[in-house]
């Protein structure tokens, strides 16, 4: 779950002798009522008193090794959480080191925060183990510059090298905070278009509604008034534009140097494309065995030369039936064999960070709701935890199981769903998702009954849930979970796990071996597939899934057969968990499902933390920084459906065009959450 | 089977000289705006166009609980030439408006657009985000409106319905792809600093040279 956020002050740590002093046990609730106020000064060096500051972070033991194998100077405790990376230059070396000797081999999440008034931006890393446990936080700041069109002086070594999960996660940050990273092998705008006006998530940066920093604002609250934001702003219209800006003269280019690579080529995947065959996994035998996927020497013509053609490049999507949502994936084509793969994003970039640090924090959780809204229960689920974690508070042992049915209802609904969805993609269109669609059905009808909405339930609270299930409702999920989705799912192997053209399209297609998988940070039923029983049920278990007998299902294939199949069993491992919870529900008190008071305005402590669950898709973190206040100063998304697109350029060239949308179909990513 | 008759043709028809007797019985008469918008209301061709949490609920319509070939608009389409009909189902972004508003200038006449849902509407719940376009009908005109965030797929066959009243009340006199004139086709918007609409470039161009060149945020 999440780390510890408000660590006692780190006398008794032995390794950091220097930080000892520093420390006050500063009271963070009371220091927060002004944003930011509560920061520390820029970067000092550590063992120079700050006279007033947060207390800095208690270090584990694998930080203790690691400041012992930099020196003190260059690994310095941060506040709150985790360590400071002082000498950017360093990041690589420190990084390699944290990889290779001490094991944390998955990045699960980078981000940055801009601390305005202290003039640096802060990058935080969060590499965790593929073999469990919690993550660790490592820190590098930079200069932020007060202009606000220019990127950072100081650049950022790119980790990309080390972490190939990190180079979406890196184009993200220079998209929203202008945080160059030296060696990024496309560092490029990802969610906003090239040619966008400034930074959008830095802090002085205000979108053409702004109103102000934080809600409620004072216009509408308390009494208030309301007013159209288009009549407040000077263009009528959300929009903004630099002065002087010419609209009849002047050039866009929001795909600029998207083809360049491209057309050039890239050398990884020349090498991939001479070498003649996609990947395939080692369970292949299969229908395609004998074709050679991409065979370029043609032996049994005369004439080769006259058989060279060209590649083309190929825009598939936005709107395309096949990407899943407003996905644009660009691929270049020999023949029908995919050369190359870049995908464009943020089509549905709907600003949830930077209106998530407008919200207040109980605001913010029907918006988590938007972001998978395959399977929003288990979104606010992330949040919820996260938040809890920084307020100390335990929600009632009631609402616990509440939230393990409804998050694991949530897992089963959202696996019908892609299922359904993945064999549209491999051609039997929406026969298979009708049966699904269906079975999702029956179980909104119980998100319905008891939250008012099928989809967007807002359903948790901080402390507990909204919602008790009445007598009629427990029936309707008995029902569900011990009768009808089990059926329900024998249909459904029987209906496709055997099925010859299945087998034949899938076995072997999409192969990501269990090593790239981790370095690409890909989570959830793709990585276990991949045969890495990484769950954060079990890793890391958060709410009660430590009471709960079940199994992580984990096959070896790694190839979208088996990531099917892993979607399946873990279907049956959901059913055992809300089997069990519906069981043990008759222990608990009814009606008892929020602790403490309910309250609108919640004061989170001074403090950050990152906090992550299994969602159906993969890992789901929340990055929160409060300052004290009511809005969370940062609000960031970790969200699995993003990290995992990294990988599927390496899963898709060397296959055909049919089966990249099929390996697409395969990693099951949600678009609200990829662009959030 | 009876023969038709005199004798038992219907009411007002019995002794109409105008009518041969092998017609009697098989002939009614209607206006041609009828007949017309009574095939056509029932054979919309949706596209099959998707944008967020709402395009969800689009496809749980369709499905078989409650099953959008009812109303005779299940073929849905993935090619705009083919389809009378654009479901604006989700948040429209700023960066997704381009293509959009090339898709409908892609549509073949009559074509009908349904805003689905808050954001699609009106921005929703994400209105105060930098790349939210404030409602599809800033560019493109939309005959109905759904509320919800998302709707249920009750709403969207209710919207159906509206439309299909709509269509009915058309008239071949006066339907605007019939007339003469210019064809009515929307500027696709283009990105730049920020969404350029070129209806607007006139306006935009003396409004920022108005602006100081020290003021960054003009809108703060």
């Amino acid at each position: 779950m999440a780390e510890e956020t408000t660590n006692p002050p780190p006398a008794e740590t032995p390794a950091a002798p220097k930080a000892a002093p520093t420390a006050k046990p500063a009271s963070p609730a009371s220091a927060g009522a002004k944003p930011a106020a509560a920061k520390p000064a820029a970067a000092k060096p550590a063992g120079h008193a700050a006279p007033k500051g947060p207390p800095l972070a208690t270090l584990t033991p694998e930080l203790v090794q690691l400041q012992q194998q930099f020196g003190e100077s260059v690994i310095t405790p941060a506040p709150y959480v985790g360590v400071l990376v002082n000498d950017p230059s360093k990041l690589r070396d420190v990084m390699t080191y944290v990889r290779d000797q001490l094991g944390f081999d998955m990045l699960a999440n980078a981000t940055a925060v801009d601390y305005i008034k202290e003039g640096y931006i802060e990058v935080v890393y969060h590499p965790q183990r593929s073999k469990g446990g919690q993550p660790i936080t490592l820190k590098v700041r930079v200069p932020r510059g007060n202009d606000p069109v220019a990127p950072t002086e100081v650049a950022v070594p790119s980790l990309t090298p080390i972490y190939a999960g990190a180079e979406f996660q890196e184009r993200e940050i220079y998209d929203m905070y202008g945080v160059r990273f030296e060696g990024h092998p496309d560092l490029r705008r990802i969610l906003t278009w090239e040619g966008f006006y400034g930074w959008p998530l830095r802090k002085d940066w205000h979108e053409p509604y702004y109103e102000g920093d934080t809600k409620p604002f004072d216009s509408r609250w308390p009494g208030g008034h309301h007013e159209l934001a288009e009549e407040r702003v000077p263009w009528a219209d959300n929009v903004n534009y630099p002065p002087g800006f010419d609209p009849l003269n002047f050039n866009a280019n929001p795909d600029a140097g998207l083809y360049d690579t491209m057309i050039s080529g890239v050398p990884g995947v020349e090498e991939i494309a001479s070498n003649g065959h996609a990947q395939r996994s080692p369970q292949f035998k299969g229908v395609g065995a004998a074709v050679p996927v991409l065979d370029r020497n043609y032996n049994n013509l005369a004439d080769e030369e006259e058989l060279q053609t060209d590649q083309i490049i190929v825009n598939m999507g936005p709107q395309h039936p096949s990407t899943h949502g407003v996905l644009r994936m660009v691929v270049k084509l020999d023949g029908e064999t995919v050369t190359d793969l870049k995908l464009v994003l943020g089509y549905l970039h709907r600003n949830h960070e930077k209106i998530g640090e407008r919200n207040t924090w109980l605001h913010n959780i029907p918006y988590t709701d938007r972001l998978d809204y395959i399977c929003g229960i288990a979104n606010e689920l992330g949040y919820v935890i996260t938040v809890e974690k920084m307020m100390g508070i335990k929600p009632t042992e009631r609402a616990e199981y509440l939230r393990v049915i409804m998050t694991e209802l949530t897992r089963i609904e959202s696996h019908f769903w892609a299922i359904g969805f993945l064999l549209n993609d491999l051609g039997a269109f929406y026969t298979p998702a009708l049966y699904f669609i269906t079975e999702r059905d029956l179980i909104l009808d119980l998100f319905e009954s008891v939250t008012g909405s099928r989809l967007m339930c807002n359903y948790m609270r901080f402390g507990g849930v909204s919602r008790d299930l009445t007598e009629d409702q427990l029936m309707h999920a008995r029902q569900l979970a011990f009768d009808r989705i089990p059926r329900k799912i024998d249909e459904l192997e029987q209906l496709l796990t055997d099925n010859e053209i299945i087998k034949a399209r899938t076995i072997g297609v999409g192969y990501l071996p269990a090593d790239r998988s981790i370095n690409y940070s890909l989570t959830g039923p793709c990585l276990r597939a991949a045969g890495v029983p990484y769950d954060i049920r079990r890793v890391d278990p958060y709410s009660i899934y430590d009471r709960f007998d079940f199994e992580i299902p984990v096959f070896y294939g790694a190839d979208v057969y088996d990531r099917y199949r892993v979607r399946v069993a873990e279907m049956r491992q959901s059913l055992r968990i809300v089997q069990q919870a519906l069981n043990q529900l008759d222990q608990t008190k009814p009606g008892d499902i929020q602790a403490g008071k309910k309250a609108y305005n919640h004061r989170v402590p001074a403090g950050e933390a990152y906090g992550r669950v299994e969602t159906p898709k993969g890992e789901l973190g929340f990055y929160l920084v409060s300052d004290g206040g009511q809005n969370p100063y940062r609000y960031h998304v970790r969200s699995s459906s993003f990290i995992n697109l990294n990988s599927l350029k390496e899963m898709t060239v060397g296959h055909k065009v049919a089966d990249a949308v099929v390996i697409l179909g395969s990693l099951d990513i949600v678009l609200g959450e990829v662009d959030r | 089977m009876a023969e038709l008759t005199n004798a038992n043709a219907p009411e007002g028809f019995q002794n109409d000289p105008r009518v041969p007797d092998e017609l009697k019985n098989n002939v009614f008469i209607t206006s041609l705006d009828k007949i017309y918008n009574w095939g056509r209301k029932r054979s919309v061709w949706p596209m099959l166009f998707g944008l967020a949490c709402c395009a969800i609920e689009m496809i749980a319509t369709a499905a078989s609980r409650h099953d959008l070939s009812r109303f005779g608009w299940e073929l849905m389409r993935a090619s705009p030439r083919q389809a009378d009909l654009m479901i604006v189902s989700g948040t429209v972004t700023k960066k997704m408006i381009p293509q959009i508003v090339r898709l409908y200038n892609q549509m073949p006449e009559p074509r009908y657009v349904i805003a689905m849902g808050a954001c699609a509407t009106a921005g929703g719940p994400f209105k105060e985000g930098y790349n939210v376009v404030s409602g599809v009908d800033k560019f493109i005109p939309v005959d109905v409106y759904i509320t919800g965030c998302p709707p249920r797929p009750e709403a969207l066959l209710h919207s159906f319905i509206k439309l299909q009243e709509k269509i009915e009340k058309q008239s071949l006199r006066n339907v605007p792809w019939y007339q003469k004139g210019e064809e009515d086709v929307v500027p696709i918007p283009v990105l730049g600093p920020d969404l350029v609409d070129l209806r607007r470039a006139q306006e935009i161009r003396e409004k920022a040279a108005q602006a100081a060149p020290t003021q960054e945020q003009p809108a703060a």
